[in-house]
């Protein structure tokens, strides 16, 4: 069975679309977008994720585009509207990595205390699962264009969502129609302790054995697919012949794309065809919107 | 040199100027629709594109609103994709400093501009809709009187930001320790239109989006402005002013009217008509025929509903007057709708006689140009680009080529 390749990608933004759309010639199913709030260690610039994402959905066109969004210092509102209307500009092929930035300096830009355990773990658990009901929030034909009866939507197809969370609540509905893929690919790391709510999660590990461990671990939470993700050099060589099963794909943290990008592909082999989508491209279906058929809500 | 015009399209992306109900409506939320839309204005030359914000959809006596378009991206997401569609045009989002971290907000602005090559906008907005705010961790928490103090201290911020400086500020209003991450020098629009508005134009604005489009209030507001500027220590020529304008072109001045007159009746509809009045009475009218008289029933207590996210300040408060006053006017909800929809800013004629009108306006300095809220898409911009453009090239006021590549650079500002 041919592994998925996906690869993250940061720094220098001017060399970043050549980057990409070789990687996208090559079959790379993804790129993450790394980002922090906080400026990058080395000095320099750090363009903000979900904006390179979108620059980059209009020079490619089968790739799929994750930025990292951290769930901890933004608006669960905007972060959801921002994916959407990624996925929107894409045509379908927007990721998310969920990102969970804790600092107190990165907390600090929004002017907040830290969370830690039990409490970030909520948290992240509320901002996935805001986002899952916003991008539900439009059912897909919610839009009628009815001339007869001068209505442009369909108001019983457009809904509030209604969410409390620990820290926040939220309306709804979306300002966006509901996104190409209907969800966006949620992606994030088994550490966070949301791999039930996951799309991708991604697994590490110091050997082998317990990257595959992790793997069925992340499997047996319910994550549908689980990639591992490794720091590549090109130096060491990857176990492929013993990820191959045990996972679904790789996720390379590469030091240089330009040098280490041809190794990788020679070593993981051949990969899965890339589809009209990132869901398309992994084999996950487009997800019954939860709002369908709910019928008109009652009145506020 | 004569001043020349500069000119913005104003993509609203919901309320009732955009007329879905043409059939050769184009999917206003599609990506391939903005793609064509920015190619078009970029072939005319214009200076910036401009994404409106609402960040709650519409809605009417607790129901999402459902006769005007609806829908729309984030903005400064949907501007990078079009970034890398497009080589000149500026980029700018409307954002509101309410419900946003100011950090946060700096970081994407600037992000726009570093992937834009210098091309983004960001108009400042404030908001005190505690309505919409039930969609925000914070919603509802900045009092309508200090909404202008939050705006500028999130300004300045950004300003900080974008200029390489370290932000440690704490007050009531704004609480944030950042390191700048990205720089750069969005140009910043302003729009409101009331006193702090204009104060924060006068401190810190490259351009305005005003309101004042009639060539009289044109006149009287840009010589408001810049008196301010002064005040501030400003050039009196440091901000273009751009109020907003709607376009109806056709062959002869006759068929631009009834083209106008067309747009007008397909804008107010009789369900939008009722819509408009169940804001103010806040009761069901469904019932009434709208070219029938006013409702007779007495309206509900109580002040107008936000939710329609569209009430001017001023139409906040005292709606029982209001409605006693239009039950003096003795005409039907429809027409009644017509009449208080606010017309100044509609130039109807041919390319050559709209295009004279714009002439004396930027040769009298009562604005810098237009920021064009399209009625037909496709359809207006089209007009515009291919019809009124060559007009104004004709007359001197307006570019033949992009001379610069900046945002700043086609606004001629330092």
């Amino acid at each position: 069975m041919a592994l998925h390749l996906a690869l993250e990608v940061d720094g220098d933004f001017a060399s970043l679309p050549d980057h990409v759309t070789a990687a996208e010639r090559a079959g790379v199913a993804l790129v993450t977008i790394a980002d922090s709030p906080l400026p990058p260690a080395g000095g320099g610039i750090r363009i903000e994720a979900g904006v390179r994402a979108a620059f980059l959905a209009r020079r490619t066109s089968r790739i799929g585009l994750a930025p990292t969004l951290h769930a901890t210092v933004t608006e669960p509102f905007h972060l959801a509207t921002q994916l959407a209307s990624l996925d929107h500009a894409s045509l379908g092929r927007a990721g998310w990595v969920v990102g969970a930035e804790r600092s107190r300096q990165a907390y600090a830009t929004v002017g907040e205390p830290p969370l830690a355990g039990a409490e970030l773990r909520r948290e992240l658990e509320d901002v996935i699962d805001v986002a899952r009901r916003l991008w539900d929030s439009w059912e897909d034909d919610a839009v009628i264009r009815d001339v007869a009866t001068g209505r442009f939507l369909d108001a019983d197809r457009v809904h509030h969502v209604g969410f409390t969370g620990a820290r926040f609540s939220v309306a709804g509905p979306l300002i966006t129609p509901r996104p190409p893929q209907g969800q966006v690919v949620v992606i994030g790391w088994d550490t966070l302790g949301v791999t039930s709510r996951l799309d991708v999660a991604l697994v590490g590990g110091g050997t082998v054995d317990e990257v595959i461990a992790r793997a069925r671990r992340a499997r047996e939470d319910g994550a549908p697919l689980v990639f591992a993700s490794v720091a590549y050099d090109g130096g060491s060589g990857l176990p492929v012949d013993r990820l191959v099963g045990a996972v679904d794909g790789v996720h390379a943290r590469v030091s240089d794309l330009a040098v280490d990008l041809p190794r990788l592909l020679t070593e993981t082999g051949p990969r899965p065809p890339l589809g009209a989508t990132l869901r398309d491209t992994l084999g996950l279906p487009r997800p019954a919107n939860v709002f369908a058929n709910a019928g008109q809500e009652p009145t506020a | 040199m004569t001043h020349q015009l500069h000119l913005g399209v104003f993509f609203t992306g919901v309320g009732p100027q955009l007329l879905w109900t043409d059939p050769a409506f184009a999917a206003h939320t599609h990506i391939d629709t903005f793609v064509q839309t920015v190619g078009t204005l970029e072939r005319g030359l214009f200076d910036a594109f401009f994404l409106g914000e609402g960040l709650r959809v519409r809605e009417n006596r607790g129901r999402v609103y459902d006769l005007d378009v609806a829908g729309r991206p984030d903005a400064i997401t949907q501007l990078a994709a079009l970034a890398a569609e497009t080589s000149k045009i500026g980029l700018v989002a409307t954002q509101n400093t309410t419900y946003n971290y100011p950090a946060d907000l700096a970081r994407r602005l600037a992000s726009l501009d570093a992937v834009s090559a210098g091309r983004a906008g960001w108009n400042i907005v404030t908001t005190d809709n505690a309505w919409t705010g039930e969609n925000f961790r914070h919603g509802g928490w900045l009092a309508h009187e200090r909404r202008y103090e939050r705006a500028e201290a999130f300004v300045e911020t950004a300003k900080a930001l974008w200029a390489g400086e370290r932000v440690d500020r704490h007050t009531d209003l704004v609480d944030v320790t950042a390191a700048p991450t990205v720089t750069g020098r969005p140009v910043l629009f302003q729009a409101g239109d009331s006193p702090g508005g204009r104060e924060l134009a006068a401190k810190h604005a490259d351009v305005v989006f005003s309101a004042n489009t009639a060539y009289d209030k044109a006149v009287a507001y840009a010589s408001d402005l810049r008196q301010r500027l002064v005040r501030h220590g400003r050039s009196p020529d440091a901000v273009r002013i751009l109020p907003g304008a709607q376009v109806v072109l056709g062959d002869t001045a006759a068929e631009a009217m009834e083209k106008a007159e067309w747009i007008q009746r397909e804008q107010i509809t009789g369900p939008r008509a009722i819509a408009f009045l169940e804001q103010y009475w806040n009761k069901d009218l469904s019932g009434y025929d709208p070219d029938g008289p006013l409702p007779d029933i007495e309206p509900a207590e109580g002040e107008l509903d936000p939710s329609r996210g569209t009430i001017s300040i001023e139409h906040r408060t005292g709606k029982l007057e209001r409605i006693a006053e239009w039950r003096t006017w003795g005409v039907s909800i429809r027409e009644l709708a017509i009449r208080v929809t606010p017309r100044h800013n509609v130039f109807v004629g041919t390319a050559g006689q709209v295009a004279d009108e714009w002439a004396r306006y930027v040769r009298d300095r009562a604005v810098d140009g237009f920021n064009i809220i399209p009625q037909l898409l496709p359809g207006t911009i089209e007009d515009i680009v291919d019809r009124l453009v060559p007009a104004l090239q004709e007359r001197g006021v307006y570019r033949t080529e992009y001379t610069g590549s900046t945002l700043r650079e086609h606004l001629d500002l330092p």
